[in-house]
């Protein structure tokens, strides 16, 4: 026989003979997925983001078939049609949680807060909170150093130049919440998106004493109390010398913000106010271009 | 030859530009400010409200835990407020103001310049005296003094090494006090000696203080027990476990051990003269030497400085702020902490302040790695500062955990030697902290 045919011989009969070995062994061990979670993991959107709390999105779908019921349970980059469909499969019901974004709570632009320092350690906002105050005289603000963008999956964050502050693009934002996590400050805050995007915040979270904070920030919330005496609806509070409007609680009357003196309460996606308001004439102009000034740099980038 | 340690280490330029400056008294302040974390631990409690009158050495604030230190005023006044203020780890922190009106003492203290050389008291009362006296670490790190002299039961302890290396460039605090209170120091050390119950004590002293080594030479003579060595010059000689090897050529574990573990206790001779002070006389912890310095400064000088003095009133004294300053730093050019604003406060730590000219001081561009190992032969405690920066970078806490990123004792010889400018230390530190807490998280669940 000539080699070549010996040679074909051989390893024709070996693949034969292990082939049949691997498909006995698959059939015998083969391990029985539910295929639910396939189903739900090709809904997802893929980014395993950890927005949900899980490792990933397959163990995201792997922990909703799994659970008992879909209670706490959100992708939060997915509609909340993406959501019912996964909740048909797994056959619980799922809350209708309100779609959120992060929002950054701090105006402390180069113009509102000077540089008092110069800080040129490793450009990560982690260290410089560890290391120093910061740039400027405000020990609660941005520290301008881009963690947040570094946190981001889906390119929805990015600093401004010409401010310094991250900016959020409200159409690419899944509120995930990495970038809040990330922030070592705490200012970025997922909150409701409402209708048409409207949202009303205070824009800082800075819990110095007034004058303190007013020194380091010209847009620092001062803790005077005026949005909490203006709200209707209880829902702003005072705490730390810091003012929170709860979202929950927010009717976008928008009291609050031409109340503010220091302009540091933000309403964001609002069409511009018509001249016969509450307010005197010369606080009105003064906070118009302000509740505009969020938003702007937002539609540039979209 | 002079001992060393065995790895690592840099030969910054020295910069002692005050060696030869005698100590001269700061001037009182108008305000003193004393924040309450001045040392390592649970920050202290006040125990004075605003209006009270204090004097120069009452309690103004008592510890806020086992790890924790007594507070005194270093000034006769009025408590003015209890606010807060940045200090020099550049956070705002709580803080007791309080205006000076004259300079009245508490009258327990005695303040005659006779060397008390006497001490026939138990090792608990001299731990008690220095706890109640708020003695800390004074070579930085402030570390309880009455906690380290009370090392764990199952250590056995035989060496007190005392540390006067002063390795920092430009400081000369140490080495100053040892000039001119050697015989204080002196009757310190025997006191240490008595309270650890031991009868071996070394001062370790590097080579560029020929005139102190000398003079301790001279004063230990006639003392059995206690022993000069010099030590060859090399940052960071000063670092506990570093000065440990260099002296008896033990090696310290990686931490949890401390040097009680190795039979040492370590004190800064600052520590050691503030010891004697709050023993012999009755004074407590409210006065250090300070150098203020740097290239440029018209008048660099060696100040005793009343704790609370608000930095900007040494600057003046030193002759004012140069134009060409870069970089204020409280402490040494490789440990020292950036100040914020002049108007930060002295505390228990504080032993320089330097003003670096803008040329000195300013980092230059960040590069890549280009994996040469200096970080690896600089670091004293052989770890691999390129790896653990990288590691904090990507956040990848548990290869930064695993090649000993707590053993890390950031004296910055790392980022000091890398060609590629990086800031390795900043990395570090970021990841000591986060597997520290991991660690006590992890501690805390089992």
């Amino acid at each position: 026989m000539s080699p070549i045919l010996t040679a074909v011989l051989v390893l024709g009969i070996t693949g034969l003979v292990l082939g049949i070995v691997l498909f006995v062994v698959a059939r015998k061990f083969a391990v029985e997925e539910d295929p639910r979670i396939g189903q739900i993991t090709g809904l997802l959107p893929g980014a395993n983001c950890g927005g949900c709390g899980f490792p990933g999105c397959a163990a995201f779908a792997e922990a909703c078939v799994k659970r008992d019921s879909m209670d706490g349970m959100k992708c939060s980059v997915c509609k909340s049609e993406v959501m019912q469909q996964i909740a048909a499969i797994t056959g619980h019901e799922v809350e209708a949680g309100a779609a959120k974004v992060a929002v950054v709570r701090c105006d402390g632009s180069c113009e509102n807060r000077p540089r008092v320092n110069f800080y040129d350690g490793a450009s990560s906002c982690a260290v410089a909170a560890m290391q120093t105050g910061g740039e400027t005289g405000c020990f609660y603000g941005c520290l301008g150093c881009g963690d947040c963008v570094g946190a981001c999956k889906f390119g929805a964050i990015e600093m401004d130049p010409e401010t310094g502050l991250p900016v959020v693009d409200q159409e690419k934002c899944t509120a995930c919440g990495a970038c809040a996590k990330a922030c070592p400050r705490g200012i970025i805050e997922l909150r409701n998106r409402n209708k048409l995007d409207r949202r009303i915040y205070v824009c800082c979270v800075n819990r110095d004493k007034g004058p303190v904070a007013k020194k380091a920030c010209a847009v620092a919330c001062i803790g005077c109390g005026k949005c909490v005496k203006a709200c209707q609806f209880e829902a702003i509070t005072l705490e730390n010398n810091l003012a929170y409007i709860d979202f929950e609680k927010c009717r976008l009357c928008r009291k609050c913000v031409d109340e503010c003196p220091q302009h540091t309460i933000h309403a964001v996606n609002f069409p511009p106010r018509k001249p016969a308001a509450v307010a005197p004439e010369t606080e009105q102009s003064a906070v118009a271009p302000k509740a505009e000034a969020a938003p702007n740099p937002v539609e540039q980038n979209s | 030859m002079a001992n060393t340690f065995r790895m690592g280490g840099v030969h910054p330029e020295p910069n002692k530009l005050t060696a030869g400056m005698k100590i001269e008294p700061a001037a009182l302040p108008k305000q003193a400010v004393f924040p309450l974390s001045q040392h390592i631990g649970a920050p202290a409690v006040p125990c004075v409200q605003k209006g009270d009158r204090v004097l120069v050495g009452t309690k103004i604030a008592e510890p806020g835990g086992f790890m924790s230190a007594f507070i005194h005023s270093s000034v006769s006044g009025k408590v003015a407020k209890i606010d807060t203020i940045v200090d020099a780890s550049g956070q705002r922190k709580p803080a007791i103001f309080i205006d000076v009106e004259g300079d009245e003492w508490e009258p327990s203290i005695d303040r005659s310049d006779k060397v008390a050389l006497q001490c026939d008291m138990a090792a608990s009362d001299i731990i008690d005296k220095i706890r109640n006296a708020g003695v800390v670490g004074m070579g930085g790190a402030c570390f309880p003094t009455h906690v380290k002299l009370c090392p764990p039961k199952d250590c056995k302890i035989d060496t007190l090494i005392i540390n006067a290396v002063e390795c920092e460039p430009y400081l000369t605090a140490d080495h100053r006090l040892m000039l001119e209170y050697s015989d204080q120091i002196i009757v310190g050390i025997r006191i240490i000696l008595r309270a650890l119950g031991i009868d071996r004590a070394v001062i370790g002293i590097e080579e560029n203080k020929p005139d102190a080594i000398e003079l301790m030479k001279m004063k230990t003579a006639m003392v059995s027990g206690i022993e000069v060595m010099p030590l060859k010059m090399r940052y960071p000689q000063g670092g506990e476990k570093q000065l440990i090897e260099a002296v008896t050529g033990r090696q310290v574990p990686p931490p949890p051990a401390l040097p009680a573990n190795v039979g040492c206790v370590v004190q800064n001779v600052g520590t050691v003269f503030a010891i004697y002070e709050a023993v012999q006389k009755n004074k407590p912890l409210f006065e250090r030497i300070v150098t203020v310095t740097g290239k440029s400064v018209s008048n660099p000088c060696n100040l005793k400085v009343r704790m609370g003095t608000p930095v900007s009133q040494l600057i003046e004294q030193a002759g004012g702020m140069p134009q060409d300053t870069g970089k204020l730093i409280s402490g040494g050019p490789m440990m020292g902490r950036p100040l914020l604003g002049t108007e930060a406060p002295v505390v228990k730590g504080t032993s320089g302040i330097l003003m670096l000219p803008e040329k000195d001081a300013v980092r230059r561009e960040e590069r890549n790695c280009i994996r040469c190992a200096k970080c690896v032969q600089a670091c004293p405690m052989g770890l691999e500062p390129y790896l653990l920066g990288t590691a904090s970078e990507n956040a990848d806490w548990e290869t930064a955990e695993e090649n000993w990123i707590t053993s890390c004792i950031e004296c910055g010889c790392c980022q000091s030697t890398c060609p590629s400018r990086r800031p390795l230390l900043d990395w570090v530190r970021l990841g000591k902290n986060k597997v520290n807490g991991i660690i006590r998280a992890r501690n805390a669940k089992k």
